[in-house]
């Protein structure tokens, strides 16, 4: 069963309403960031408890005298105890823009953290660790650039055995690497993947998502392509990816979604996917989405989405490639299972993600392209009726909806027979009232197809008023055309 | 949107490809005006198809908070004291037992009692300082090996060392876990677990193996020791190790 681990950075005393606004509002500002290319997004580890958490909120910002006297007392103090607890109240502290900006500004205090992170004392190393990762996680580049002189320090710490720390130092480097490309510039040369190759060994589940987050960052970085990936597909890491994307009883769904992810990073860049594909990337994929699947009904779903949307991608992207052709990969994508899934995914994403329509509709449109089996199995199992049921949802879902419908229709009247009689016409009048033009026009191209191996739905067409729907458009420059065409094998047939 | 009922029932059903209906395609079919070809579709890395998608993953990522809401606080056992000979240390949870065994016991050199983050870094240690074969080797071949991991180049001494792993894999020049080999003596063999220059006071933590006295560190041992300090194979964190006696065999591996 897939149980996401997720919650919600609530701040105190905020209301529900207060919550969507700002959920609005960051959204808007990734949409605007995503088209700027510039889509940053770091991942704070908390451990606190709710006590913790309350004194987060209430810390103040401390001054330089303050976090001199904190470092001093972590370096210097008599008591374990009393060492551990300055550092925890610098990391309080540090949770604050203005105290981070002390922190860097003032001289050896980078130095010191990091003398303490590579101390023998276990739990002062750990809070090192946190305090690091709380400045990491700042939004002032400068600050998260002034942790860049602990990174040789935090792979090293990839090849140790604390899970804790190395969880730590996992989400730590995953925040650098998306900060600056002076981060990534370093960590290469350091030797990140290597690391992280051997690191993706760990059965620690913990260790495992925050390795996927890290490596997602570090693929998604914009010279990825050229300067990351290549000596990522040379490493073990992509075998180790599929592997934990398996479905099964060790399924992990935080671990899986940012695996899914790294993969939908690699395979989009298209840099060697035949690699992947001899991996088995096709079969693991499909056996997941038909897991997804199978999922929908049974959870809560609450988070099923960050998983399907990668899923979605991949296979799609990898469609496209000859190589799945030779490795077998289209017999195993004309299971019926699989288009089976993509419509139950449809589906669920009708009802809950209604923005990732397009994607599922994607995958539909590589499947059923070039395969007649899939479009048989889509006629069989009586599926073009709830494809029918999204047209209206938006234009492009609508489009992407025809395009499959026109996939099935082109392989002649065989399939025709099935399209009609059927609800497809009625749909189509339905589409020729929009006034999106390319809604309109694929509709026009269904049409043509339709009536070229079922002559009989031209009569229907005419019956059903689809003159009055044609005439509407004879204007409209990027359809005359093809409206007229229509118009003359409606009449002569 | 509705499913037929039977959609599930196969989902569940074995593997199986529907036969193909027979394609008959007209030559007239996508001809101009008309232009439609069915087509596999590919997106690159930046498309803004993939905007919503992103957008979606991103919003996930800030939002993510672990240890809080709904995740369980870590079990708490019955008190217990850390089992290595010198160490009093106690703890109430397996997590920062766990934490502490890694840190101080694992990786600890038998000979010199340093602790290193890792088996690698141990392994190179005991290599270049207690092993005197290495001494004779290192006069006629290249023996000192990079410590970066993945990087197979081997150097004459451990300047040479040092200097590639500044030069070419921009590690710090002050890095503190490649400390060269002193004269020997107690005072300047604390030397490669130092936490060293002025900022940082004194270097009494780099040897404490038990916290709640302050015991002066071990001297150096003198004499051999034919094997290493490993997990006793009774040891078991839950996760991952085996359990009971291995054979020894399967002991040196790490």
């Amino acid at each position: 069963m897939l149980s996401p681990r997720q919650g919600l950075l609530r701040p105190v005393g905020c209301g529900v309403e207060e919550l969507r606004r700002r959920r609005r509002e960051r959204e808007a500002a990734l949409r605007r960031a995503r088209r700027e290319q510039q889509l940053v997004s770091k991942r704070l580890l908390r451990d606190d408890t709710p006590e913790e958490a309350e004194g987060r909120c209430v810390a103040a910002v401390l001054g330089e005298a303050e976090i001199q006297q904190f470092l001093r007392l972590a370096q210097r103090g008599t008591e374990e105890k009393e060492r551990e607890g300055a550092l925890v109240s610098l990391r309080r502290g540090l949770g604050h823009p203005e105290t981070q900006q002390t922190f860097i500004r003032l001289e050896g205090s980078m130095r010191t953290l990091v003398g303490l992170l590579t101390s023998n004392q276990a739990l002062l190393q750990l809070e090192a660790a946190r305090c690091l990762h709380e400045l990491s996680h700042s939004e002032q580049a400068e600050v998260a650039e002034a942790c860049l002189p602990a990174t040789s320090y935090l792979l090293t710490y990839l090849a140790g055995h604390s899970s804790d720390l190395i969880e730590l130092c996992l989400y730590t480097l995953g925040n650098l690497i998306v900060e600056s490309e002076a981060g990534r510039r370093q960590l290469l040369p350091q030797g990140i993947v290597p690391a992280l190759a051997s690191c993706i060994q760990s059965p620690h589940l913990a260790v495992l998502e925050a390795l996927g987050y890290a490596l997602s960052q570090l693929l998604q970085a914009k010279e990825a392509p050229k300067k990351i990936i290549p000596s990522v597909l040379a490493s073990p890491i992509p075998e180790h990816m599929l592997r934990l994307l398996q479905p099964g009883p060790k399924l992990n769904s935080g671990v899986a979604v940012e695996f899914a992810w790294c993969l939908h990073y690699i395979i989009c860049s298209q840099v060697n996917n035949v690699l992947l594909i001899t991996h088995g990337a096709v079969s693991t994929l499909g056996l997941l989405l038909m897991y997804l699947a199978g999922t929908v009904q049974s959870s809560e779903d609450a988070g099923l989405e960050l998983l399907v949307c990668p899923v979605l991608r991949c296979l799609s992207n990898l469609l496209t490639e000859e190589a799945v052709e030779a490795g077998g990969g289209q017999v195993q994508l004309r299971d019926e299972r699989v288009v089976v899934s993509v419509l139950i995914l449809l589906q669920f994403l009708l009802q809950k993600h209604p923005s990732l329509l397009p994607e599922g509709l994607w995958l539909l449109n590589n499947l059923t392209a070039n395969s007649p089996s899939i479009c048989t199995s889509l006629l069989s199992l009586d599926l073009i009726k709830p494809l029918l049921q999204l047209l209206p949802v938006s234009n492009v879902v609508s489009v992407l909806v025809l395009t499959v419908l026109c996939n099935v229709a082109e392989k002649g009247p065989a399939y025709c027979q099935h399209l009609w009689p059927g609800p497809l016409l009625s749909s189509l009048l339905d589409t020729l009232a929009f006034s999106d033009t390319e809604v309109v026009g694929q509709s026009l191209e269904l049409l043509q197809l339709l009536f070229l191996y079922r002559p009989e739905a031209a009569q229907a067409f005419l019956q059903q008023s689809g003159l009055q729907a044609l005439k509407r458009h004879e204007e409209e420059a990027q359809l005359q055309d093809r409206v007229h065409a229509l118009q003359q094998t409606a009449l002569h047939r | 949107m509705q499913l037929p009922p039977a959609v599930h029932a196969r989902l569940a059903a074995g593997p199986g490809a529907a036969e193909p209906l027979p394609v008959e395609r007209d030559p007239a079919a996508g001809a101009a005006p008309f232009r439609f070809a069915a087509r596999l579709v590919r997106f690159p890395r930046e498309h803004e198809f993939f905007e919503e998608g992103d957008v979606q993953r991103h919003l996930y990522l800030q939002d993510v908070l672990t240890g809080v809401a709904g995740v369980p606080e870590r079990p708490r056992v019955p008190e217990f004291t850390c089992q290595v000979a010198g160490c009093c240390q106690v703890f109430d949870t397996l997590e920062d037992y766990e934490h502490h065994y890694h840190t101080l016991h694992r990786n600890v050199c038998s000979f010199c009692k340093r602790a290193f983050p890792s088996g690698h870094l141990l392994d190179t240690h005991i290599l270049e300082w207690h092993d005197s074969l290495f001494q004779v080797l290192s006069e006629r071949q290249d023996m000192y090996q990079c410590l970066v991991e993945g990087c197979t180049e081997k150097f004459k001494t451990s300047k040479d060392r040092k200097d590639h792993l500044v030069r070419h894999h921009l590690y710090p020049g002050d890095f503190r876990f490649d400390k060269p080999k002193k004269s020997k003596g107690p005072a300047t063999s604390m030397a490669a677990m130092e936490v060293p220059t002025e900022a940082m006071g004194d270097d009494g933590d780099t040897m404490e193996v038990c916290s709640e006295h302050v015991t002066p560190p071990p001297e150096p041992v003198g004499e051999k020791r034919t094997y290493r300090h490993r997990v006793p194979s009774t040891v078991c964190f839950g996760q991952g190790a085996s359990r009971g006696f291995k054979s020894t065999k399967s002991r040196n591996k790490h």
